[in-house]
């Protein structure tokens, strides 16, 4: 199926009949009209894409996508999402979790399809609570939130989304917003682009049980106070005109440092963000950062190139099959010692 | 040869030893001989758990029984007529399963006060005392003539002495006349240089032993047993399972996608299957059962046959998966090759435990087909079966083996390719009226319609769907519909089975009921009964859901129904339950497959009642 005979798809096409039925207000939303969006971009034919999804709201989103789709069992999506990359590499395949599905449940699938760098794309709806069991705290929920069923507040300590996926090996790791639809779709397109398991935190507001979550970031104004906007080869430098600040790196410990008008960011000893570090220890840093003691980074934290999984699987199937020609089950069954019993 | 031979009919051995003895190699190759100087054969590994138990104690004690005969073999004989033992422990574990008047092969050399100790005897017992009575009592010094033998040879004490197993494999072989080529064959294909050469010159050097020594007065020749004239070769159930998988790809003419975790006793097959990457074949060792059955189902959905296999700790785990597929009716084949428990129970023992987790271990009402080979060789045939069933009804399918199965060996006719024929699979492709839930009038399945088909797009999953359409749907009725017709559709799979098949009359005082592994024990103990002139006949059952069509009809023409399962009775439960007949269960729990005087004193003890 070459990209020449592909009809030009427009988002309408990836929309289906179904009613939507996230709630009013939901980040939900916002996600799926970007995917729709950035989908007859990619230069693939419709049905070579496949979405997988777990348990939970963010789940449903497949039944969205006029797509391939499967909507499978909680935690387990990116498990099922291996089994069809590795068995058809061609296809476009995307999971979508959240940070319950992701995190909680299906942690250990996560972190062993990332570290296999599987060639798909994961998107991880990260409203810090569980909304389709109505509320309780999260894996991502912070220490003190009170939810039914932690009256006394939260105490176990959070797991960070990014820092996590680079401790498994992550070979792609974004963060991005549900509402700021171009660089969700800059997003998007570069975790297509990317040839291995692509990880997107993406911080979704949940109107119904918290509210507000990451309000700071998503307001345009008190973004820029908030937010760390990361490009490749520009330095870590944040802030309105007049109180710009930038990290600095030391030891693998970040820090804030002043900068005054018109000063050399490069001078001043701040980091300069490249993405292609072979150690992952530049962006653990950078994933260390948090509010409120720093701004949170956006955009992409590491790239690095390494082989997928389901490449070196295919690989080792047509090798397999030049070295010793392709399988002969008479001669399997008869190889090895055997007798023949006459009449 | 300067001794006389004695032509015997049928003899059955137990090598036992330490686990790290090298007892299943010996027992292997042994069989591997005894396959081809043509008799038949069945065999029964018996091993620990622990990789290496502490030497010398009961719990590390390891054996392989072989039972081989000029006429028809079906179990490993439920006393050994010979016992090689490699140390006190090993004779002490395995000395009362011996025959009476049994022949009892001894390595003295590791007889001392420190081993006799460690085997759980007084330091001042002399086991083999009292055993003189009772059984001939042959002691060898193995390793010191072992020792002997490699002497001159650059290899040290502790390699050397670990090639004594294959004294007494020459030993043997001389003892029963079988050939010795295929081992040195063997031998060379995995060692070289003194290593190599020490392997051969022992094994060479007690079958020399035993043309010369004076404890064996004559050597023993059985027959080539008359069996269907074919080329035959040995095989394992799981070997046979593991080239099942690969022929079911080849006769579908799709490749075979296989995701497993590693789990005893099932983990060989995921290393049989991993050999054939030239077949297409793609398998995938995943972080636990659960992302294994995942990815096999995603595989599934993507147009690949798929399997999945595993043990019981490990089917628990997958249930909620195998509930998407059906759910989804996507076909998966999911083999539980069971094995002792409950929980981690004893991983390398025998059990039929699963049946009931097979059937109804999934929440709500999630019909699954479920099949069970009888013997090593059937199980090629089952996982072919299973696959198209899968595929014909488009639906996950259980293939229940056991540990039996799995490790125990048999002749197997090595089947004609031509004979299998092609079964090629059709997707779905054309998009005109397509909707993912409609059905096949004939099988109820609904397409296969995988990515990448332009114009097919849809969504499965694990929510109610609407008839037909497949979009999500809470329609009281329709969610009835749907689980009345996944119901249908499995039980339509019966009209295509073949009749049960019955060993002796259709009629008479005892049926004997058997599914699985168990089929060797029930079928020797029928034929004595039968030979007895006792009015029994046996049927053994390879399809436990849907049942075949005419089951019902045949318990009901016996007087008296026996259901032997290494189970606490729960085949016994289904068959009072679907046919209200008043099954009589023998049960047996211990790890240990069933001997056939067990059942036969069972046969005994009903007609005598019924008398």
């Amino acid at each position: 199926m070459a990209a020449a005979t592909t009809p030009v798809l427009t988002p309408k096409d990836f929309q289906t009949d179904q009613d939507v039925r996230w709630c009013p207000g939901c980040g939900d939303y916002s996600v799926l009209a970007n995917v729709q969006r950035v989908m007859p971009e990619l230069g693939l034919p419709r049905e070579n894409f496949v979405f997988v999804s777990g348990i939970g709201c963010s789940s449903r989103f497949p039944y969205y996508m006029n797509t391939y789709g499967m909507h499978t069992i909680h935690g387990r999506a990116p498990a099922f999402a291996t089994g069809i990359k590795a068995s058809r590499p061609e296809l476009s395949v995307w999971v979508v979790t959240g940070d319950g599905d992701g995190l909680s449940i299906g942690g250990n699938h996560l972190l062993h399809t990332i570290r296999r760098n599987v060639n798909l794309q994961i998107l991880l709806f990260n409203n810090r609570v569980y909304g389709l069991t109505k509320g309780q705290y999260s894996p991502t929920s912070r220490i003190g939130m009170k939810t039914k069923s932690t009256p006394d507040g939260a105490i176990d300590h959070p797991i960070d989304p990014i820092a996590f996926a680079l401790g498994a090996g992550a070979t792609f790791v974004a963060r991005t917003i549900d509402v700021h639809a171009n660089h969700l779709q800059e997003m998007l397109r570069r975790a297509h682009e990317h040839k291995g398991t692509a990880f997107i935190e993406i911080l979704q507001n949940c109107p119904v049980y918290n509210d507000d979550e990451w309000i700071e970031l998503e307001d345009r104004k008190s973004r820029i106070e908030a937010a760390l906007d990361l490009e490749d080869g520009q330095p870590l430098v944040w802030g309105a005109d007049d109180q710009r600040r930038g990290i600095r790196i030391e030891n693998g410990i970040p820090s804030i440092v002043h900068l005054g008008a018109g000063e050399d960011p490069v001078n001043k000893g701040i980091a300069i963000h490249h993405e292609r570090h072979e150690s992952p220890a530049y962006a653990f840093a950078l994933a260390s950062l948090q509010r409120p003691d720093f701004p949170l980074p956006i955009g992409v934290f590491r790239a690095v190139e390494k082989p997928s999984y389901d490449a070196l699987l295919e690989q080792q199937v047509q090798s397999a099959i030049a070295k010793r020609g392709k399988g002969d089950l008479a001669a399997l069954l008869n190889s090895g010692d055997t007798w023949t019993v006459g009449d | 040869m300067g001794k006389p031979t004695e032509q015997i009919e049928r003899v059955a051995i137990r090598f036992c030893g330490d686990s790290g003895d090298g007892i299943q190699l010996t027992g292997t190759k042994f069989t591997e001989s005894t396959a081809l100087a043509g008799n038949d054969l069945s065999t029964l590994p018996d091993f620990p758990a622990e990789i290496r138990a502490p030497a010398g104690t009961l719990a590390g004690v390891s054996g392989f029984q072989i039972h081989f005969s000029a006429t028809d073999v079906r179990t490993p004989a439920d006393h050994p007529d010979v016992l090689v033992a490699f140390n006190p422990a090993a004779l002490r574990a395995n000395i009362e399963d011996l025959r009476p008047g049994g022949t009892v092969i001894i390595n003295s050399d590791a007889f001392n006060k420190k081993s006799l100790l460690r085997a759980g005897y007084e330091s001042d017992d002399d086991p083999l005392e009292s055993l003189r009575d009772r059984f001939q009592v042959v002691e060898i010094p193995v390793t010191a003539l072992n020792r002997e033998a490699i002497k001159d040879l650059s290899i040290g004490a502790r390699e050397g002495d670990r090639s004594k197993n294959f004294f007494a494999l020459g030993l043997m072989f001389w003892l029963y006349n079988r050939p010795i080529e295929s081992t040195i064959r063997w031998l060379e294909s995995r060692f070289k240089g003194d290593v190599l050469e020490a392997n051969v010159r022992v094994l060479k050097a007690g079958y020399a032993f035993g043309e010369t020594t004076e404890l064996f007065p004559r050597s023993y020749v059985i027959p080539r047993a008359k069996i269907q004239p074919g080329t035959y070769r040995n095989i394992t159930g799981n070997t046979a399972l593991a080239w099942g998988i690969v022929a079911a790809g080849v006769q579908m003419e799709r490749p075979i996608f296989l995701g497993a975790y590693p789990i005893t006793p099932a983990s060989d097959v995921l290393h049989e299957v991993a050999r054939f990457r030239h077949f297409g074949v793609k398998t995938f060792q995943a972080e636990d059962e659960i992302a294994a059955i995942s990815a096999s189902i995603g595989a599934s959905f993507a147009g690949h046959l798929a399997v999945t296999t595993t043990s019981g700790p490990g089917m628990v785990l997958k249930q909620e998966a195998l509930g998407l597929a059906v759910m989804t009716e996507l076909p998966l084949v999911v083999v539980d090759i069971q094995r002792s428990g409950p929980s981690t129970g004893m991983p390398t023992k025998i059990e039929q435990g699963d049946l009931l987790l097979a059937l109804h271990g999934r929440n709500s009402e999630s019909p699954v087909p479920v099949l069970a080979p009888c013997t090593p060789g059937d199980c090629f045939y089952t996982m072919i079966e299973a696959f198209r069933i899968a595929v014909r009804y488009m639906t996950p399918v259980i293939v229940l083996s056991d540990s039996y199965l799995a490790n125990s060996a048999e002749p197997w006719l090595i089947p004609d390719l031509t004979s299998l024929g092609r079964v090629p699979v059709h997707y779905r492709t054309d998009p005109e009226g397509f909707q993912p839930y409609e059905r096949d009038a004939e099988t109820l399945a609904r397409p296969w319609a995988i990515p990448g088909t332009p114009g097919l797009e849809h969504r499965i999953g694990g929510l109610s769907k609407q008839e037909n359409t497949g979009n999500v749907s809470y329609d009281p009725h329709n969610n009835a519909r749907m689980i009345a017709l996944r119901e249908e559709k499995v039980a339509r799979i019966a009209a295509e089975l073949p009749p049960v098949e019955i060993t002796g009359d259709d009629r008479g005082d005892l049926l004997v009921v058997g599914w699985g592994g168990t089929h060797g024990a029930i079928a020797s103990a029928v034929e004595s009964a039968r030979a007895d002139g006792l009015a029994v006949s046996a049927i053994h059952l390879r399809h436990l859901n849907p049942f075949p069509p005419n089951l019902g009809e045949v318990l009901a023409s016996f007087d008296q129904v026996l259901l032997p399962e290494l189970n606490a009775g729960q085949l016994a439960m289904l068959l009072r339950a679907r046919f209200l007949i008043d099954v009589q269960s023998l049960s047996k729990i211990q790890g240990q497959p069933f001997k056939v005087q067990e059942i036969r004193a069972r046969i005994d003890e009903l007609l005598r009642a019924e008398a």
